[in-house]
């Protein structure tokens, strides 16, 4: 596959929407993710472009030697149309800091195994940035299939690690096990029951983390929570995951419990504000991204409560993705005025949700 | 969090619960509500965690006093030329070299954010590893294959039973 040929294949990097994952209702995601460095390199603040380009030639020659689970694409990201770049940070493919903030650094990079959902960012704040991202929660599985990429990659690059510290970061917060395992929750039962509060302090008290959608500094949009670990350093792998599993499945419960208690106290008005997010969503002739998460959120637990029989969780995941800046732009072949995008994304989620009903099922009619 | 109107469930104790732990023992939750000074006596922190903010850390290693801040940051890294200040303003290291040119520095430093300064996580071995690291790795990789053969990824399993007779044989 050439560089500028993979956004024709279709969902390119995002097996991770497609609901299959265990409470995929509730958790959108899982990633995990490894910060490694390479021995007798410059980090990225103190390199210059050579360090960098050395970097990149050395992973590229180690992904190419490497036998990884799929065919891997490696994207140089200097080399893409500024679109495309965002695309890929839409698609959660490569991180705000490596192309958000302008153009990307020299020798920064992203090789994507498709069909695997695992990626490593390429001269991001460490020379590497390993991530496997799933549907649903599933921090086994994900922190195995990263783990097994972390030793493909390790016999064929010198990786800067100390006896003591770990695996050595540009960051001191990431060192050790260079590990950040997240789900990323939707918990508008805990929201609307005003429980939030509790459950997030409850959170921190466990030495977890809570971030919005987007990561570190983002705020909370759509009722959507980031819950990851905080310390990498003094744990081994399996218990960071075990601790985070076992605190997400206890927040799951509490989002569940919410729900029902919704249900059984607040049916009338709760159903009522499901069918207006859904009509609105589907009538409205402009919409802020932040409108839509939260109508989004709105019709998610509708169609979760089974008060709406469609649209199905997967269709609801892709609007959120397809219904971003770049990815409106790409279908409009053209940059978009803010105004503009406005209407091309109620146009595309109007288009998305009679598509949606046109297909059999799913004409949620009351 | 606080629990309005609810009394510490610690035996003969009748203050105001403050606390609400929740514990999940095999996927069984259980939750109790206690005071401030009974969450304290079972080893339950009452204040909200920090947010890890790495200046703040280095700040405070900067006040750490004249003598024992000015061995931390009296040499610039040998390999990238940072030295502990540029550090300190920036909260990233230079290279990897860093941690032992200002080890003493950062094993306070991670001991803070962390909580330790003992990585406990799977171990890399370099080209000649000492025979202690070739154990924790061994360790590692088998508690690695029991977890690939309980999911039945039974491919995983098969790479990391190579990997398991390629460091014995090794060693």
């Amino acid at each position: 596959m050439t560089v500028d040929d993979f956004l024709a294949v279709p969902d390119f990097g995002l097996g991770w929407l497609d609901a299959s994952g265990p409470h995929a209702d509730i958790v959108l995601s899982t990633r995990v993710r490894l910060a490694r460095n390479l021995q007798g390199h410059r980090y990225l603040s103190r390199a210059s472009d050579s360090d960098r380009q050395t970097v990149f030639r050395a992973v590229a020659r180690a992904v190419d030697q490497a036998s990884l689970p799929d065919d891997a694409v490696l994207l140089p990201l200097a080399e893409l149309r500024r679109r495309t770049q965002r695309i890929l940070l839409e698609r959660r493919l490569v991180s705000d800091e490596i192309v958000g903030r302008g153009e990307p650094e020299s020798g920064a990079g992203v090789a994507v195994c498709p069909r695997e959902t695992l990626s490593v960012m390429i001269n991001e704040e460490d020379h590497l940035r390993l991530q496997c991202l799933m549907s649903g929660l599933r921090l086994v599985d994900g922190w195995s299939r990263v783990d097994g990429l972390d030793e493909e990659l390790g016999r064929h690059l010198p990786l800067a690690y100390h006896h003591d510290f770990g695996f050595l970061t540009s960051c001191p917060t990431n060192v050790g096990t260079g590990l950040r395992a997240s789900a990323l929750l939707h918990l508008p039962g805990l929201v609307l029951t005003k429980e939030i509060d509790r459950a997030l302090n409850g959170i921190a008290q466990v030495g977890l983390t809570t971030r919005g959608l987007y990561g570190e500094g983002s705020k909370f949009v759509g009722n959507f929570f980031q819950v990851s670990n905080q310390t990498t350093l003094g744990q081994s792998e399996e218990d960071l995951i075990d601790h985070l599993d076992r605190i997400v499945a206890t927040v799951i419960s509490k989002e569940r419990e919410a729900r029902r208690v919704l249900m059984r106290d607040a049916g009338a008005v709760t159903e009522d504000q499901v069918w207006r997010a859904y009509g609105l969503l589907r009538y409205a002739r402009a919409l802020t991204y932040e409108e839509l998460m939260n109508l989004l959120s709105g019709v998610r637990l509708g169609v979760s409560l089974k008060v709406l029989p469609s649209p199905p969780v997967y269709s609801l995941n892709r609007m959120m993705i397809f219904s971003q800046t770049a990815h409106l732009e790409d279908a409009a072949g053209c940059p978009l005025s803010s105004s503009e995008r406005r209407a091309h994304r109620a146009e595309y989620v109007r288009r998305a949700l009679r598509d949606e009903s046109a297909h059999g099922t799913s004409d949620p009619g009351p | 969090m606080s629990e309005e109107g609810r009394v510490c469930d610690a035996p003969e104790c009748s203050k105001p619960a403050v606390v609400h732990l929740t514990t999940v023992v095999d996927n069984k939750s259980t939750t109790s509500y206690l005071c401030k000074a009974c969450a304290q006596a079972k080893g339950i922190s009452t204040d909200p965690a920090p947010a890890v903010d790495v200046s703040d850390f280095l700040a405070q290693l900067g006040e750490a006093g004249p003598a024992t801040s000015a061995a931390i940051a009296a040499e610039p890294c040998s390999f990238c030329e940072m030295t502990f200040d540029n550090f300190r303003e920036s909260g990233r290291l230079g290279c990897p070299h860093c941690y032992t040119s200002f080890e003493i520095g950062m094993r306070r430093l991670l001991k803070r954010i962390h909580g330790a300064s003992q990585h406990a996580g799977k171990v890399y071995l370099p080209a000649d590893p000492a025979a202690a690291d070739l154990g924790r790795r061994l360790d590692g990789l088998r508690r690695g294959l029991q977890r690939a053969i309980d999911a039945e990824d039974f491919e995983r399993a098969a790479v990391l039973r190579d990997l398991i007779r390629e460091h014995e044989t090794a060693g």
